[in-house]
């Protein structure tokens, strides 16, 4: 093998001066750029005192949306599932039987509807496969936890409060990316 | 070829029978200033660096056998797990492989979308850089002034992709969604806050007399050595190399746009720097021209909801901040794609490295390994 080089091509630089070489003016110069910056506007914001609003499309946690009579949408299709990248998803279908149909919209429904939140990416790719408009992502944010377990998201997190029971924790959880409601 | 006992045995830069008055120590892979999980071996003799021996794999998750059995639209997501201060340019380039694949037309309008996001990621990128950099040189102020700026674009992003840095917003075929109303206002703004702002960075920094010694003169690499360590991006160009994918395989529209290749030629590592300075300047000129013409029409042209690539080969690279990023897809005519390669700039850009560093001091190594712009999922994958 070819030892390799450590050819540079040499670049007019002239040298330090003697003032330069103190390096106290330069040091004082950047003081004075940074303590100008004392009195600009503070571009911070102290949280979890203040918060900053999520932009109206931001991507949080997922939301299994109920409709207007307070039914669950989601049918179980498992289309979710398969548009996942990060194999996320897991669910059970159950056929409805008489007398829930007040609880659940279709005849199937998801009886168990898992979400693991440590292996979500927020693409959103569920929310665009969802055919019943059933699952979307709102804008809040993943909250900590102290067991790995704890994000695994059963279908009592996930669900949103039902509007005609709890309408205000409905309209709460709902956020403003909610699809419109059929 | 080498046997298995060969490889299995242990390395020897650990063994007793290093040369006499020399020191190995462990930089990472818990350590500030590698900025990730890279694990340093460094030989040392007093405070001159002998051989720097990086050790990789901490981060590695396998991204590329993943992508094997996710489909043509869900590996795009994965990668902007890949080099996530780039995660619009490398989504970008597995879309335009999978586009080129398909021979799919994208819209003009989505052209011009992800032209602008790319130089906005690229500018993003090298703020974070400017300020790590300073702050591995111990100045920490620039650290939040360069956050103060990013802030503004991952605003721009969350406003209209929907998360500040892992956007996943380029899809086979154009963008996920249109721009938001107030998209090209914010840039506007952006444009000229960064303006005034980027003299200030010249004044704090780049013309510092005590940041020009620290960097001047460090961590040479010649023209020679750039091209025989495969090393691309703002690295090979500030030693020289004419190496911008942007201008010599131009993509999408970057043939239309007017702005230059930055090249320096002394090859050291304030040249490195001024490099990426002035990248971020003509980023805003390439921005500048696109903002007011992005033209009506299609976000995404129409795809099928399931992708099947022909049977073949295909590679696409794009430049991405830190240089080259090839993407390369065998595909058996299937939904899922046989074999992904990613030929990451970070990994050829920190195999020269060692070569740079030998014989300098210990604290010119961490100057040198900020100029690098490392990003360490990057060179894992």
């Amino acid at each position: 093998m070819q030892p390799l080089t450590k050819k540079v091509k040499q670049v007019e630089r002239k040298p330090m001066t003697f003032l330069e070489r103190l390096y106290l003016p330069e040091i004082f110069k950047g003081m004075a750029i940074t303590f100008s910056h004392i009195f600009k506007k503070v571009p911070t914001v102290s949280y979890p005192e203040q918060t900053r609003p999520f932009a109206k499309v931001f991507r949080g946690l997922h939301v299994l949306n109920r409709d207007e009579e307070g039914r669950e949408k989601c049918t179980a299709c498992g289309l979710c599932a398969l548009a996942c990248p990060a194999e996320a998803i897991t669910m059970e279908a159950a056929e409805r039987v008489r007398g829930e149909e007040n609880l659940y919209r279709e005849e199937r429904y998801a009886a168990k509807y898992e979400i693991n939140m440590l292996r979500c990416i927020f693409c959103g790719l569920c929310e665009e496969a969802c055919p019943k408009d059933a699952i979307y992502l709102s804008e809040t944010f993943a909250p900590a936890n102290y067991q790995r377990k704890g994000f695994i998201y059963g279908k009592e997190d996930l669900l949103i409060p039902n509007p005609l029971t709890q309408p205000e924790e409905y309209e709460k959880a709902k956020g403003e990316r909610a699809p419109a409601t059929q | 070829m080498y046997s298995q006992t060969e490889i299995l045995k242990e390395p020897e830069i650990n063994s007793s029978n290093s040369a006499e008055g020399e020191l190995v120590i462990n930089i990472g892979p818990q350590h500030p200033a590698t900025h990730g999980v890279l694990h340093l071996v460094v030989t040392l003799n007093g405070e001159t660096v002998k051989k720097v021996e990086p050790h990789l794999g901490y981060i590695h998750r396998s991204i590329e056998k993943m992508c094997e059995s996710l489909s043509y639209r869900q590996f795009i997501y994965v990668t902007s797990r890949m080099d996530y201060l780039s995660a619009h340019v490398n989504n970008h380039a597995c879309a335009m492989t999978v586009e080129k694949a398909m021979q799919i037309e994208v819209p003009t309008r989505a052209q011009y979308i992800r032209v602008i996001m790319d130089e906005l990621t690229r500018i993003a990128s090298h703020e974070l850089w400017w300020g790590a950099l300073a702050m591995d040189l111990g100045a920490f102020t620039p650290f939040f002034y360069a956050f103060r700026e990013r802030e503004t674009i991952n605003d721009i992003m969350e406003q209209t992709c929907g998360a500040r840095l892992t956007m996943n917003y380029m899809v086979p075929g154009g963008v996920m969604a249109d721009i938001h109303p107030s998209f090209q206002q914010k840039v506007k703004d952006f444009i000229k806050l960064f303006k005034s702002n980027i003299d200030e960075y010249d004044e704090l920094v780049t013309g510092s007399v005590i940041f020009q010694s620290r960097m001047k003169g460090v961590g040479c690499l010649s023209k020679e050595d750039a091209i025989s360590y495969g090393c691309t991006g703002p690295v090979a160009r500030g030693s020289g190399v004419h190496c911008d994918i942007r201008k010599i395989y131009p993509y999408e529209i970057y043939k239309q746009v007017e702005f230059n290749e930055i090249i320096e030629t002394a090859g050291d590592s304030f040249s490195r720097y001024l490099v990426r300075i002035k990248e971020m300047k003509e980023s805003i000129k390439i921005i500048e021209q696109l903002i007011d013409n992005i033209p009506e029409g299609d976000y995404q042209a129409k795809t099928k909801a399931v992708l099947k690539l022909p049977k073949g080969e295909f590679y696409t690279r794009v430049e991405t901040a830190r240089g080259e990023l090839g993407v390369y897809i065998v595909s058996e005519g299937g939904t899922t794609p046989y074999r992904i390669k990613f030929r990451s700039p970070g990994f050829s850009n920190l195999s020269a490295l060692d070569h740079m560093v030998r014989g300098s001091k210990i604290g010119d190594l961490m100057a040198t390994m900020g100029t690098l712009d490392l990003v360490i999922p990057d060179i894992d994958r």
